[in-house]
């Protein structure tokens, strides 16, 4: 984990994608130190602002040097208050943000053949990835899909990321009808590893076919957070640890990435039983 | 600056602390992450997560939500066990030059003795407060903090282990009809001093899923929404017990609120749910507080204590 920071950041722009937000902060000390995978946490509202904790978005990308310094893009989808309070931001105006945050997707050090899976705003934490991948010699192939056309973030200059990305829509609306399981099981005979950012339960499903054939997959979960630096122990999860020992683990220190096949996702919302330090 | 010109010592007990504002218990793990933001022996002391004999997963999720200006959790103690922490916590605390307030938990009389006793034999431990706002599986569940005899029964327990050898900060709950018997059971049975306030149940139904929104059902309420609520408990047991040091906790997120704690009668304040907002608040808020402090014409924190008693 790089050491984070906390800073006021400039927004430079605010843009409508789509359902979502795309927001360019200055963040000179953050951009040098983000990994992909890292997300930031933003604090809500003015200063007498009811809202108490801050909000966790994954870093869509990260530039140490441009013409206004080293910048943070984030893509935010406005779903509550405190989302709602952040896309009304202006240029010019300064928000307080903590990052990076959490840990960072491993990038293995052969050209592998990789899979990426996005779903909704989860596809901007892979472009930062598929570009260090590629860096890498590896084989990007990335899939991203939503509920209809408008919550599909896959922007032109983001297919330069990837060998070939395709989109899938419940609706149909965009791309090939279905949702991003769909075709995994066909492109697994020439995969080596899954990278997978998105609701739970995607990340659940392309785990269990990932852990059925023994692909190591990388996930990268949402779970609720009121620190985001791992203080307060509000956004735990069942996860396995190398010991085979079950434990409640923060998902914003140790995660927000977790191989998927030692997700207990099943169990996510309980203490299992056999849990480390778990009810008799 | 002229900030450093006032005396910021809090006394607690046998120990004097250079800074009058510490962490609050559960709100700053072990010190370790908060380290990242700021020195920790640059602020009063760091008080750690409370502490059980074995290690404990703690509750299922969702652990909170969030409130208007506060939140509720119900984190269930999820902790290393004492073992681990004397083991790998303390020394670190220790090796940082930060003072540090061991926080203890219990489900039984004897379990907060047998933690005292572990403690005691630590080094590097400045105090130790005696979380008190945990169920007693001895007697039905009912918390601790919330009856006047197990109250006291925990705490003279923790006395006899330890003696006089360390300061004993009894943690109080709000959740009662008369703080200040509790603060009176407490002090009679050997606590040198009270740490208030710990956090208010709540409740919160989600209206889309129509039922309650933590795993737990209940939480425990804590930040800014609950400050007044505080200040009311800290003056009343000033008022019953001028000479009882109080280490006075609830929604501080700037120096003004430590101030208003202070001059209800708090000797030292923690900042607890502030740090989740912001992560340096515990220095911010000493900085804040000393340049208030001698705004208003003190010499030092001690002299405001209390202050808002008079006639
Ligand atoms: C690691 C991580 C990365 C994320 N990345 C993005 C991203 O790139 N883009 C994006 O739009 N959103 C992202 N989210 C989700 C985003 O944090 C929530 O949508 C946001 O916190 C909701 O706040 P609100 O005030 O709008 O909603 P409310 O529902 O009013 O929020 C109330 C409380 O619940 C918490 N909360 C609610 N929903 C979520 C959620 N889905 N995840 C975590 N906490 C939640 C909030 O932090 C807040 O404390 C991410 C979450 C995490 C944990
Ligand atoms: C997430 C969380 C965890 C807490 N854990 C503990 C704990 O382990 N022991 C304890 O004595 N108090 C605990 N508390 C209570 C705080 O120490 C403090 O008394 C209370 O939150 C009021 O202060 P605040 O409003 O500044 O947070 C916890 C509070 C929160 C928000
Ligand atoms: S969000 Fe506070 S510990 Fe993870």
């Amino acid at each position: 984990m790089t050491t984070p920071v906390q800073t006021q950041c400039e927004v430079i722009s605010n843009k409508r994608v789509g359902a979502y937000y795309h927001i360019t902060l200055s963040a000179d000390k953050i951009s040098e130190r983000a990994k992909p995978g890292n997300f930031i946490a933003i604090s809500v509202g003015d200063e007498k602002s009811s809202m108490l904790l801050r909000r966790s978005f994954a870093i869509y990308q990260a530039s140490g040097r441009g013409p206004f310094g080293g910048t943070i893009e984030i893509i935010v989808s406005a779903n509550g208050p405190g989302t709602r309070w952040l896309v009304n931001r202006t240029a010019h105006e300064k928000i307080d943000v903590v990052g990076p945050l959490g840990n960072s997707f491993g990038i293995p050090k052969e050209p592998v053949r990789a899979l990426l899976i996005g779903g909704g705003y989860g596809s901007a934490a892979l472009f930062s990835l598929g570009d260090a991948l590629r860096q890498r010699n590896c084989r990007v192939e990335m899939i991203v899909g939503a509920a209809t056309a408008d919550k599909i973030f896959a922007p032109v200059e983001g297919k330069r990321s990837v060998h070939s990305l395709s989109i899938f829509t419940e609706d149909g609306s965009m791309g090939t009808q279905g949702r991003v399981t769909d075709p995994i099981e066909s492109l697994l005979d020439h995969t080596d590893i899954i990278y997978a950012c998105g609701p739970m339960g995607m990340l659940q499903a392309i785990s269990k076919i990932a852990a059925k054939r023994g692909i190591p997959c990388q996930s990268a979960v949402e779970e609720s957070m009121a620190c985001g630096i791992g203080i307060c122990m509000t956004c735990v999860l069942p996860v396995i640890g190398d010991d085979g020992q079950t434990r409640m683990v923060r998902s914003c220190t140790e995660g927000p990435i977790f191989e998927g096949s030692k997700v207990r996702w099943d169990a996510i919302g309980t203490v299992p039983s056999g849990t480390y330090g778990g009810p008799k | 600056m002229s900030i450093n010109q006032i005396d910021q010592s809090a006394k607690f007990g046998s120990v004097t602390f250079p800074f009058p504002i510490f962490t609050a218990s559960g709100c700053a793990a072990n010190g370790k992450e908060l380290s990242q933001f700021f020195k920790l022996s640059d602020i009063g002391a760091v008080v750690t997560k409370s502490v059980m004999n074995n290690p404990r997963s703690g509750r299922a999720t969702p652990r909170m939500a969030e409130t208007a200006s506060g939140m509720l959790n119900a984190i269930g103690l999820q902790g290393p066990g004492i073992d681990s922490f004397l083991e790998n916590d303390l020394p670190w605390l220790y090796e940082q030059g930060a003072r540090t307030i061991v926080s203890i938990a219990g489900e039984s009389v004897e379990e907060f003795a047998a933690l005292a006793r572990k403690v005691r034999q630590a080094p590097g431990v400045s105090a130790i407060e005696v979380n008190i706002s945990c169920p007693n599986v001895e007697n039905r569940g009912l918390v601790f903090a919330c009856d006047p005899v197990s109250a006291r029964n925990v705490i003279e327990a923790v006395k006899r282990s330890i003696g006089n050898t360390l300061p004993i900060i009894a943690k109080l709950s709000p959740d009662v009809t008369d703080i200040s018997i509790i603060a009176r059971e407490v002090h009679a049975a050997g606590a040198d001093a009270v740490a208030m306030i710990n956090t208010l149940l709540g409740m919160v139904i989600d209206t889309k899923k129509m039922r309650p929104l933590l795993a737990n059902k209940t939480g425990g309420l804590s930040g800014p929404a609950i400050r007044p609520v505080a200040v009311r408990a800290i003056y009343q047991v000033h008022a019953a017990l001028p000479q009882l040091p109080i280490l006075g906790m609830g929604g501080v997120m700037s120096g003004e609120d430590a101030f208003e704690l202070i001059l209800a009668g708090a000797s030292g304040v923690s900042v607890g749910t502030a740090s989740f907002n912001d992560p340096s608040a515990a220095p911010r808020i000493q900085q804040e507080l000393a340049a208030l402090i001698e705004q208003r014409g003190f010499n030092s924190v001690a002299e405001a204590v209390g202050y808002a008693h008079r006639d």
